[in-house]
């Protein structure tokens, strides 16, 4: 049996039984054959030894169960790693942070509690799905829309809690925005109520979300200091109608007006969609000239990539707007997108699907992109599973995420910098290209395979961590990361002499002294383990 | 690794290109409709729960990468629909959902029981020749 660090094996044993009693024996795991199912089935650490591992799982059914491992747990010092679903695969999956950690999976609380048509919310447990709501949601008949990410088998709670993102308008589709009062299990087993929540008789916890005094449920997410049990989440009523258009323009440099235009229509609010610039140029299929110009020193002038283009005949820049609501609203904001947008020269424009609501089954089983559409898929892993264009499939992908400013100068820099840092080492060139789902920024993506060969994981991630380094000297902090570089990504937010992870260690010294709770989740470790590391 | 950049396109590419791929797959005999679609009373088990923890990877239809994935490796050798297969055994079955393989993750006994797992894999061997 794999033992936590720093606690004994009787004490272990004693918190195992302890956990027994509390959840039942069958919903406590202790054989490595049980246990191994906890591992991160992405894990950058793939066959290694260095691979996180847990020492046991545990597994309630209610809160008060909840409350009772958390009082073992502080008990006998037993660090625990609460998971939902366990689904937050590219992020650490169903695996803590620190190994021999004991997994405390919620899975099993995976009851909607509510769901209000007339008031547009939902209140879950950390197990419930996406897909779980979504058939609840169809089966009653409700004209209510999730807001889903890819792929929708995670957890509403676990996925906003890591500030996940999906499709739809905001602040649907920025899930910890869009929530609205949580109940969190303390490191010390008591029961706290966020916003309404706290007022015993309010009818409206989750329909205002500040309640009084300091709103602190920001702090329960990407963080260790309590266990969320429920949350309320604000869902999108059933629109009338839902199109979708692609603006194109030709020229390298078309994508400072391009960004400029849309950054105005989106904050002023006739753009509300999850915006993904593409670029047939840097997406195409795999092309010598354009690695050739790549490899260049200066990676390629302006003038080149415009050359490039304009001989391959493909637009350089483009990006699909998804417009939600009534349909003659849709059709004035397309045409004043069209509008704005024609300033560019070259500008063009290619209409997409459209639809109106609800639809009927058959209609449901031909969409495409039905995250856009607030319907569950695991389409997503077409990316990496095995197809006609991928005769080899990965094991699985690591995201750098790194939130840049929503402009063309900043998406052409953030490229430059990647770009020339990959020739520096060794690395072919590729291009990330930006996307938003949260309001104002962008996220510049980077994925990386896992793979197989342990030699070209250990490289991944030897360039994973220089990639988060050079962010951080650019002022580029990542927005979520993988459980193996929460450490580097956190050691970005620096300023004043690391203040606010200070600030963090702070709060979790106060609020969970003998450091049960996620032990290192988001570079947070407990005072004994901080003693320790330095 | 000298393909990393190259990956990282090509596995954007891959996104675009698959989802951009239904019309090629997209089954018209069926209104299967597995992200919505609950059993009713009475369903056998192992239907029921292969219906609610597999074919939304595994069914038919769009957007199903594990019957994209297993058309691209058997090119109708053995049917992708694993559903329709008769050459599955119960311990292959196990051993997948249990440990994994490539994208596909490892599932957990709090996800699928033991006896839910006991279940999927009869239905999944119902139709094997003795």
């Amino acid at each position: 049996m794999n033992v936590p660090p720093g606690v004994s094996l009787d004490d272990f044993a004693e918190a195992i039984k302890q956990f027994e009693e509390a959840v039942g024996k069958e919903w406590v795991f202790t054989s490595d054959e049980d246990v191994a199912l906890y591992r991160d089935a992405y894990s950058p650490f793939l066959g290694e030894p260095d691979e996180i591992v847990a020492s046991a799982a545990v597994a309630p059914d209610s809160v008060e169960q909840v409350q009772s491992i958390v009082r073992i747990a502080n008990r006998y010092r037993i660090p625990i790693y609460p998971i939902s679903t366990g689904r937050n695969l590219g992020y650490g999956g169903s695996a803590p942070v620190l190994s021999g950690s004991v997994v405390l999976d919620l899975k099993r609380m995976n009851r909607i509690l509510e769901v209000n048509e007339r008031n547009a919310y939902a209140l879950v447990e950390p197990g419930v799905s996406y897909f779980d709501l979504y058939r609840y949601i169809q089966e009653k008949g409700l004209k209510l829309w999730l807001d889903v990410p890819d792929p929708g088998w995670g957890s509403l709670v676990g996925n906003a809690l890591d500030h996940g993102a999906g499709y739809t308008p905001l602040p649907f589709r920025d899930h910890f925005e869009s929530h609205c009062g949580m109940e969190v299990v303390l490191a010390n087993g008591e029961l706290l109520r966020t916003g309404m929540g706290a007022v015993p008789k309010a009818q409206t916890w989750q329909q205002f979300k500040y309640g009084l005094g300091p709103s602190v449920d920001g702090i329960f997410s990407q963080s260790n200091f309590g266990v969320v049990t429920k949350m309320g989440f604000w869902l999108m009523p059933q629109p009338e109608a839902y199109r979708v258009a692609t603006v194109w323009v030709p020229k390298y440099n078309d994508i400072i007006p391009f960004v400029d235009i849309m950054a105005r229509l989106m904050n002023s609010g006739t753009i509300n969609c999850h915006i993904w610039i593409e670029s047939p140029v840097y997406n195409g299929p795999p092309d010598a000239a354009r690695e050739a110009l790549l490899a260049k020193p200066d990676g390629g002038s302006a003038e080149e990539w415009d050359h490039y283009a304009q001989e391959k005949k493909i637009q350089f820049w483009g990006c699909p707007f998804s417009f939600y609501g009534l349909s003659k609203v849709i059709d004035a904001q397309w045409e004043h997108v069209k509008e704005q947008f024609s300033a560019i020269p070259g500008a063009t424009f290619e209409e997409g699907e459209s639809f109106r609501f609800p639809l009927t089954p058959e209609q449901t089983e031909r969409v495409g992109e039905r995250s856009k559409l607030g319907i569950p898929s695991l389409g997503v892993f077409s990316m990496g599973a095995r197809s006609p264009v991928n005769p080899t499939p990965n094991n699985g992908h690591l995201w750098l995420a790194s939130v840049i400013p929503m402009t063309g100068e900043a998406v052409l820099e953030a490229q430059k910098v990647f770009t020339k840092a990959f020739r520096e080492w060794g690395v072919t060139p590729s291009v990330g290209l930006p996307q938003s789902y949260h309001w104002r920024a962008f996220v510049l993506l980077y994925g990386f395979p896992i793979t197989n060969d342990v030699e070209t994981n250990k490289k991944n991630r030897a360039t994973f961590d220089r990639m988060l380094r050079l962010a951080a000297d650019h002022g580029w902090g990542e927005y979520r990361t993988h459980t193996a570089f929460m450490d580097t990504a956190a050691s970005a937010y620096s300023f004043n002499n690391h203040a606010l992870l200070r600030f963090h260690e702070t709060l979790k010294d106060a609020v969970d002294p003998n450091g049960i709770l996620s032990a290192g989740r988001y570079g947070i470790w407990p005072r004994e383990m901080r003693k320790a590391k330095t | 690794m000298k393909k990393l950049g190259a990956c990282l396109v090509v596995a954007l590419a891959f996104f675009l290109v698959a989802t951009a791929l239904p019309a090629q797959e997209a089954v018209s005999r069926s209104s299967a409709w597995t992200t919505s679609t609950t059993p009713s009373q009475g369903e056998p088990r192992g239907y029921v729960q292969y219906t609610n923890d597999c074919s939304m990877c595994h069914g038919e239809g769009v957007g199903k990468p594990g019957t994209l994935a297993l058309q691209a490796k058997y090119k109708g050798a053995v049917p992708a629909l694993l559903d329709k297969r008769t050459d599955l055994t119960q311990a292959l079955i196990k051993q997948y959902v249990r440990n994994g393989i490539s994208i596909m993750p490892i599932f957990r006994k709090t996800e699928i029981s033991d006896a839910d797992l006991d279940a999927i894999a009869a239905y999944l061997t119902r139709n094997n020749k003795p």
